[in-house]
């Protein structure tokens, strides 16, 4: 007699699917923009990236241990490690090592443990993170390093990098500035006009890779080939990144038409500010986002939205942050409204009429 | 004028619909695509040479509905196909003998069930010679009223064969009642690993054809579509040749999507119309009824045979010998693993049914029964790891329900006891198809939750069912008392008073003397 212990109903085999697959793959896609963003911002930069994913399976690790469970298992589903690297490319690539620290704290702690850890949380972890931070720490978090690339002879040695990361940079004006979006900002308060501010903006470079920014906003294009590797893989699905890429180029196409000097064009809004980094990885988090395509549709063109409007007329240049937290708010609302059509059933969930023939 | 043009265009439509159910259009959706496992065994033909077991547990009930009611003794001598339980009330359906043989034991052994109860059985000493109650034979079963051939369906304890044991007499009665218009021969049979009903259709093709003509006829009803899932070519051109010649015939493949075979799944996509809830589907014109059940039909009206085997398919990674073997009802399962060299050890769970929707079984001395369409012995390898996560609501199990149900949040309400709230956004329309559970990376068993949580309402639901009753019994009980002690008063009353006149009668007497 073949005995075993556990009976157990329905779908006795399972698709070849597992969390930390999941996890495994987004790494995976966003590998190629962060080793280019490595490369770019030299070791600095790498240093505060390994700081703050360190950090954050530290955090991981402690809340569990503190609820009283085996950390390693936890560890192993990749969720901290990829909260911590999606932080990591949110920050200045040359902030101090205690950004990344208290960011990652902030992120596991404060953005996902407190509400009873992996698929709890409210808020996008990293973006709850990189919000606080920005508000508290507005002179670290909007200085961005020139593009100093490793091995060049300008570029900071390795002994050079842990000055600036343990104990801050020196001659900071020399080699930082503003990003493509905080200098239009600061320009528009100086009454001057978008031709003008923009003589020297190289859409090809930003595209490429080669601004000062943060690493998830260099490469356009590293960042949008990895999201479409992903939609292409299915772990994401395509409704949130084509309707907030879409909401933002139809908006921002309309101001552009309407006053080209005072509203940037859809190009430049498409391929600044982590803009690609925002619809394919942080927005599409499966935990903050809704549950159906129509309200990912609805969720996707929301941030973009919010996106445009604190652009264009909020205090800050860059807006995904906030309008990615606002939307996670609405998102118990959207699934509560949005849901799918039950089977032999109509919208309200009443069972359909019986056809007369 | 725009009204009447519309009337016009819908009933136009509805025309071409009916006419041409080849019509495409994606009216199906969710479902997954599984790994099939059907190559070791969709091409060797059915083994019919399965030795008779010398004993055959034969349960009362392998149907929906009532269980049967024997009519046979212990030491009883019965012959192949001799009537041994009759069908009790509306809904059920008789238990022949499956060999002939002696009759040893009528009680209570253990049910092909993931809890293995105990039910209600019939056990059959085989003789080992087959023989062979005499048959009623028709000359031309088209001359029978419809009526006649629902009756001698039933008769024969026909019922659904694709799983869900439905008593086929009644959905023949139904469908005639109701006036269908469309009977649908499912042969997608989208389980993966199971391919009994591909190997029938391959092998039988005539005899189901032949069985959903007396079906039709039964039901007295114009067409019938056979869809069988693109999957299985072989099986579909052997039915089309088959089907050749019957114009009220039309046999179409379907996509190849689990679970294509849902009935309602089905309606949908053949007919594009969808069954409301709570609603048969003879309702909306539709029947819909499985290939092997047409096969069954066919042996019942044309040979008089009642339903005594059926095909079973007999797979997993633990099984040396997979076949879809041709087995008497109350065969044990230990019995069809030792035909099928099934690795003991090896066996990490025993599946009565397929993969995705079937049972997992504690152990092997069950017999097999009337739904048995497969029994899978699979290894761990096989198995859907058990490891369970946290939900990372990634919508997975939303996307692939073919109900249209999100059971992450109905999980989470079960999983905080709130099942009300669970019924609420849709428990009850779940049909336990097990996508979600296939599909999560978190390896959430979310069918097994549905099942606990509509276990769980019933039991609830008779538990107060049961308190209340008990009140009522209590209520009723102290009327009575005090019904008994008015009466006792008032006797009192009444004797006293009685006395009372006799003393009187006594005293006047007295005064008279």
């Amino acid at each position: 007699m073949i005995m075993h212990m556990k009976p157990s109903s329905g779908a006795h085999v399972g698709a070849n699917n597992s969390v930390s697959h999941i996890m495994w793959q987004v790494m995976l896609a966003l590998s190629p923009a962060t080793a280019f963003g490595l490369l770019c911002f030299g070791w600095p930069a790498i240093n505060l990236f390994i700081i703050t994913v360190l950090s954050a399976v530290g955090f991981e690790a402690f809340c569990v241990k503190l609820k009283g469970r085996a950390a390693k298992p936890v560890i192993m589903d990749g969720s901290a490690l990829l909260t911590g690297w999606l932080l990591a490319m949110t920050l200045p690539p040359w902030a101090p090592w205690w950004i990344g620290v208290v960011g990652s704290g902030l992120a596991i702690v404060l953005g996902k443990q407190v509400y009873g850890g992996l698929g709890q949380n409210l808020f996008n972890p990293a973006m709850l993170a990189r919000v606080a931070l920005l508000i508290s720490f507005p002179i670290e978090m909007t200085t961005w390093a020139n593009v100093s690339p490793l091995f060049f002879t300008h570029s900071p040695g390795l002994s050079e990098s842990w000055l600036i990361t343990f104990s801050g940079l020196e001659n900071i004006d020399a080699r930082t500035g503003a990003t493509t979006l905080g200098y239009i900002k600061t320009e528009f308060s100086q009454n001057r006009l978008l031709t003008d501010i923009l003589k020297d903006y190289s859409g090809f470079l930003s595209f490429i890779g080669g601004t000062r920014g943060s690493l998830g906003e260099t490469s356009t294009l590293l960042l949008a080939l990895g999201g479409i590797w992903l939609i292409r893989q299915n772990i994401i699905q395509w409704q949130i990144p084509v309707s907030l890429l879409l909401t933002v180029a139809l908006l921002s196409g309309f101001f552009h038409l309407a006053d080209s000097e005072h509203y940037a064009s859809p190009l430049l809004h498409l391929n600044s500010g982590a803009m690609m980094c925002v619809a394919f990885f942080i927005a599409t988090d499966y935990v903050t986002s809704p549950n159906t395509p129509t309200g990912q549709l609805v969720f996707g063109a929301g941030c973009g939205l919010l996106i445009f409007v604190i652009r264009t007329w909020g205090a800050y240049p860059e807006g995904a942050g906030f309008a990615v937290l606002l939307m996670n708010s609405a998102t118990p609302l959207i699934d509560y409204y949005i849901k799918p059509r039950i089977y032999g059933r109509d919208r309200k969930g009443k069972p359909l009429e019986i056809p007369r023939s | 004028m725009l009204s009447l043009f519309k009337a016009e265009f819908s009933s136009v439509s509805a025309q071409t619909k009916f006419m041409s159910f080849g019509y495409k259009k994606t009216l199906f959706r969710g479902g997954v695509h599984a790994d099939e496992h059907k190559t070791a065994t969709a091409a060797l033909p059915i083994v019919n040479n399965f030795p008779l077991p010398k004993k055959l547990y034969i349960p009362l009930q392998q149907h929906v509905g009532k269980p049967a009611e024997p009519l046979i003794m212990v030491g009883e001598k019965v012959l192949k196909g001799q009537l041994l339980a009759y069908s009790q009330g509306q809904i059920s359906a008789p238990v022949h003998a499956p060999s002939s043989g002696i009759i040893v034991d009528v009680n209570d052994y253990p049910a092909p069930h993931p809890s293995a109860l105990p039910i209600r059985t019939i056990v059959l000493e085989t003789d080992g010679k087959d023989e062979w109650i005499k048959t009623q034979l028709v000359d031309d079963p088209f001359q029978l009223r419809p009526e006649e051939v629902s009756l001698r369906v039933g008769a024969a304890g026909i019922v659904g064969l694709g799983g869900a044991t439905f008593p086929t007499a009644v959905k023949l009665n139904m469908g005639r009642e109701n006036r269908v218009d469309t009977l649908i021969i499912n042969g997608s049979e989208c389980e993966p690993y199971l391919c009994c009903d591909d190997r029938l259709m391959q092998e039988r093709a005539g005899e189901i054809i032949d069985g959903v003509r007396l079906m039709l006829h039964g039901m007295e009803t114009e067409s019938a579509v056979v869809a069988i899932e693109d999957n299985k070519p072989q099986a579909y051109k052997a039915m089309r040749a088959a089907a050749e010649s019957y114009a009220q015939i039309q046999v179409i493949q379907i996509p190849t999507r689990y679970p294509m075979g849902w009935d309602r799944q089905l309606i949908r996509y053949v007919t594009g119309k969808e069954v409301p809830v709570g609603c048969r589907s003879s309702e909306i014109g539709v029947t819909i009824h499985n290939v092997g059940t047409a096969y069954a039909v066919h042996k019942a009206i044309r040979y008089g045979q009642p339903l005594l085997n059926r095909v079973v398919t007999v797979a997993g990674g633990a099984v040396k010998r997979p076949m879809n073997v041709e087995v008497p009802f109350g065969t044990l399962i230990s019995e069809l693993f030792d035909f099928c060299e099934v690795d003991k050890e090896a066996t990490a769970r025993i599946v009565m049914g397929g993969p995705m929707m079937g049972d997992s079984l504690p152990h092997t001395s069950l017999p097999t029964v009337k739904a048995t369409s497969g029994i899978l012995a699979l290894t761990q390898s096989e198995l859907k790891s058990s490891d369970e996560q946290p939900c990372i609501r990634c919508a997975s199990c939303v996307s692939v329900c073919p109900a249209g149900l999100r059971p992450l949040d109905m999980a989470n309400n079960i999983r905080i006891n709130q099942l009300d709230a669970a019924v609420d956004i849709g428990l009850k329309d779940c049909i336990s198809c097990g996508c979600c559970s296939y599909i999560c990376p978190s390896n959430i068993p979310l069918v097994q939750y549905f099942k606990y949580a509509s276990g769980e309402i019933v039991a609830r639901q008779q538990a107060q069912h049961k308190s209340e009753q008990t009140k009522k019994l209590i209520d009723a009980r102290n009327v009575r008392m005090e019904r008994i002690a008015q009466q006792q008063r008032e006797e009192e009353l009444a004797r006293i008073a009685a006395k009372a006149e006799r003393e009187r009668l006594k005293a006047e007497q007295e005064a008279l003397v």
